[in-house]
């Protein structure tokens, strides 16, 4: 018990080890500093931005990319990726929408059960693929992204679902406030901490990122790989399933292209989390805080009045400065991790 | 306790194990020897439940039983320690130990401090002052290995198999690993170890078992045989046929360098290689002969100095010049540098013999299978991948890639390391028939008996110069270790 906490305490340089150990095991550090880099700085330039309303109006933009993206983690976490989200929401939206419309007397939470349901079947052809196929998640879920969207687009017709045409007490449920927060950030919220806490407490979270490290040796120490990954796809389904009736109750108006292309920003918001995109490490926390700070750099443009056009780019540049910056921060905890042995050897 | 019943295993065509028994007793260590791809390792795989066998039966306490995956063998009690460490980089030391069976609080819930108490106390059972929290991705290998034998100890294993435990550990470390086997023995644990050394089995075990082709040879008690014995068994021949270099008149000068110079690595480095000749390069390990063979290769520059091959100069920094004129290197580490593993054996041969980019498919596979008949390749298709094939086996497809170039100059870079005892030889005898037909071979080996044993002439390499050229009639070990060591030669 004291031979190990003794030497941590001995060395010179305790200091910069728990430096380094802080680091190593809080990725999400950076974001926060980001995070409130952006709202100091674009609040001082411009108030308002930091108005209740526009503060709302963030959480709101968020709130379902941040459900994405944690669904998203868990994929990620084991090494896989799910790029079949946005159609997934897509089909849920337009799916809980229709039933909505046209057969008004089948109660709302019901309908929100069959989304996600209906999610979570998406989510388990993409486990079944990737998990006991073995076909490589980015071609599984290339191919599955295309289809989910055909099935949607043959399900709608070219028909849309409008606000009008759905019952008020669904469309309440998209801007409702409770305690002076929107719905749909809290239910993002709620799950993130349910998930978080899954992930930090229980085996089957701890399995997923055993798996993600190493594949072989999760195998070795009798982990089922399989079952595991097939449950992570099932949960990012489940959750884009949820996703979908947010995104319905939010917009209102919906058809068979909603969220199209969406999956390149949950992906971005997981890499700009601090999630490693070849698993392993990274919290859902992490990529939570990376949708707010992605959303929260769209509206801080748009106040900055950045012409709507550089808005992609300077995203996209700051998705490989936050990338870059953990490479090099990965690569200076190796190093001093490295430094660390050759002294501890002599 | 646990035993195994004429159990056969193939992988594709290759028959890994053949109706080999085994019985593993409480209380004893047992030792398996047995050449590289005498099938070893695919015996620890199926005790480890990560193989099952074609045929033949696991016994559990005289009960026949099955292992349906590494779970079940863990189960049943058997701890396997690997050759290469199977952590999770990712996760924390702690972590790595308990994974797949961590203790639980209310809710399911991880119960972390557990967790870590136990770990402390296993590794001051250990005598490591490791730390707990840390991530194993910063852990040296031996650090590694030690965290798996935590996680071993930890499964209060009533059969601990340990595959080579010891390739990257420190006398000390070695020792006290011994000295945990040890009492795990004593208190009616199964041991199986698992490894090259000699020295260790006969200090750690009381019987051994030797396997060879994938067929049991013979099980002896310790005590009553010699090391010789043992390496026989192994081997099924004589270790007197090792290095069987012929007599050679030396031809015309193949390879000429002149003070070939490359800054902060060698310095003034000069030598002739005639044709029909082995020149060894000896040194300790960082004394500069890769980067010498590297250089003269073209993929490093020098700064200094010229390359003449067959009386031609060489262009410097460029390895295709240095394959046109006729050199070839088969470097020392042949997983990284020397072969593509995924790709198959005859694309492997192939792989120099590409011109513009194309090759003839059918000239291909003759090629490969012309060369890997005369090398004695053991595979099942030529259309395997490389990975599948043991560690000596994969040598051979390097030297047959480059062979099948038909150079003037071969350069191999520890032509046998990680290569068992019975293929040594055969690669030895492999290079003095090429040095017999007017090649010439520069070989670099830290083996001193390679070395001595194989070659007409003795370079020797201290910090970056050449500070002896011995001929064979005086090369003695001494004599080589004292130049090497930088004493007066």
């Amino acid at each position: 018990m004291t031979t190990s906490t003794e030497r941590t305490h001995a060395r010179p340089n305790a200091g910069a080890r728990a430096f380094v150990d802080r680091v190593a095991r809080v990725r999400e550090l950076g974001i926060v500093v980001a995070l409130l880099a952006l709202f100091g700085i674009t609040g001082a330039v411009n108030p308002a931005f930091l108005s209740p309303a526009s503060i709302r109006d963030i959480l709101l933009n968020s709130a379902i990319i941040a459900t994405l993206a944690v669904g998203q983690t868990l994929v990620v976490v084991t090494r896989n990726v799910d790029l079949s989200v946005s159609s997934v929401v897509g089909i849920s939206a337009f799916g809980g929408a229709l039933i909505l419309a046209d057969h008004p007397q089948i109660p709302i939470p019901v309908v929100i059960a069959g989304c996600v349901v209906l999610g979570a079947a998406c989510g388990a052809i993409n486990g079944l693929l990737v998990g006991v196929a073995r076909v490589p998640a980015l071609v599984a879920t290339l191919g599955t992204l295309y289809a989910f969207r055909g099935v949607d687009y043959a399900w709608a017709g070219g028909r849309q679902v409008n606000a009008a045409d759905m019952p008020q007490g669904f469309l309440r449920l998209g801007s409702a406030d409770v305690l002076g927060v929107p719905l749909p950030a809290l239910v993002a919220l709620t799950v993130l901490l349910a998930v978080g806490w899954v992930m930090r407490n229980l085996p089957q979270g701890r399995e997923l990122y055993a798996i993600g490290s190493s594949p072989d040796a999760a195998v070795l120490a009798g982990i089922g790989v399989r079952k595991r990954v097939l449950t992570a796809f099932v949960v990012s389904g489940a959750l884009a399933g949820l996703a979908g009736v947010m995104w319905a109750a939010r917009f209102g108006t919906v058809d068979a292209t909603v969220a199209t292309g969406k999956e390149l920003d949950v992906i971005a918001a997981v890499v700009v989390g601090g999630v490693a995109i070849f698993g392993g490490s990274g919290t859902v926390y992490g990529a939570a805080l990376g949708a707010l700070l992605l959303s929260g750099i769209t509206s801080a443009l748009a106040v900055l009045r950045v012409d709507a056009l550089a808005q992609t780019a300077i995203n996209g540049a700051l998705i490989l400065a936050a990338i870059i910056l953990d490479r090099l921060l990965a690569i200076r905890v190796a190093k001093a991790l490295r430094k660390r042995r050759y002294r501890d050897a002599r | 306790m646990l035993a195994l019943r004429e159990v056969s295993k193939s992988f594709g065509a290759v028959r890994a194990l053949r109706e080999v028994s085994l019985d593993l007793v409480p209380g004893e260590a047992h030792a398996l020897a047995g050449e590289n791809g005498a099938g070893k390792s695919t015996l620890v795989k199926i005790l480890s439940g990560v193989h099952r066998p074609d045929r033949g039966t696991l016994l559990l306490d005289d009960r026949p039983i099955e292992f349906h995956g590494p779970a079940d063998a863990q189960a049943a009690g058997v701890a396997v320690i690997y050759q290469e460490p199977t952590l999770f980089p990712d996760l924390s030391v702690t972590e790595n130990i308990f994974m797949g069976r961590q203790p639980r609080r209310s809710f399911g819930r991880l119960d972390r401090r557990a967790m870590r108490t136990r770990a402390v106390e296993l590794f001051s059972r250990l005598g490591v002052p490791l730390d707990p929290d840390q991530p194993t991705r910063g852990l040296s290998i031996a650090d590694q290995q030690l965290v798996e034998i935590a996680k071993a100890l930890s499964r209060d294993a009533r059969v601990l198999v340990m595959d080579e435990p010891t390739a990257a550990l420190s006398g000390n470390e070695v020792e006290r690993l011994f000295g945990v086997a040890g009492s795990l023995r004593e208190q009616g644990c199964a041991v199986l170890f698992v490894s090259h050394r000699l020295d260790e089995m006969f200090s750690l075990c009381q019987r051994v078992t030797t396997l060879r082709d994938g067929a049991w040879v013979a099980t002896d008690v310790i005590a009553d045989i010699t090391p010789d014995d043992l390496v026989r068994r192994m081997v099924g021949r004589d270790l007197a046929t090792l290095f069987p270099k012929t007599d050679t008149s030396p031809g015309e000068v193949a390879l000429r360098v002149e003070r070939l110079t490359r800054e902060g690595v060698f310095t003034d480095v000069s030598f002739e290689v005639r044709s029909g000749e082995i020149v060894a390069l000896a040194g300790l390990v960082g004394a500069g002969r890769s980067e010498v063979a590297r250089a003269v290769f073209g993929i490093d520059r020098w700064d200094a100095g010229r390359v003449h091959v067959a009386g031609r100069p060489l262009r410097a920094g460029s390895p295709t010049a240095a394959m046109a004129a006729g050199v070839a290197l088969v470097p020392e580490d042949r997983r990284q540098q020397g072969l593509v593993m995924d790709l198959s054996i005859e694309r492997n041969i192939g792989l120099t013999g590409l011109r513009w980019g194309l090759v003839s498919r059918g000239a291909e596979r003759a090629r490969a299978t012309d060369w890997a008949i005369r090398l004695q390749v053991k595979y099942a298709h030529l259309t395997d991948a490389v990975t599948v094939l043991s560690g000596g086996n994969q040598q051979k497809v390097v030297l047959a890639k480059w062979l099948a170039r038909e150079p003037r100059v071969l350069i191999v870079d520890e032509p046998t390391r990680g290569i068992d005892v019975g293929t040594k030889a055969e690669v030895h005898r492999l290079l003095s028939e090429l040095a017999g037909q007017g090649l010439a071979v520069l070989m670099i080996s830290s083996e001193l008996p390679e070395v001595l044993g194989m070659a007409d002439r003795v370079l020797v390499m201290h910090e970056g110069r050449l500070v002896a050229d011995i001929p064979r009639a005086e090369a003695t070990e001494e004599r080589v270790l004292a130049a090497a060591t930088g004493r007066a030669a």
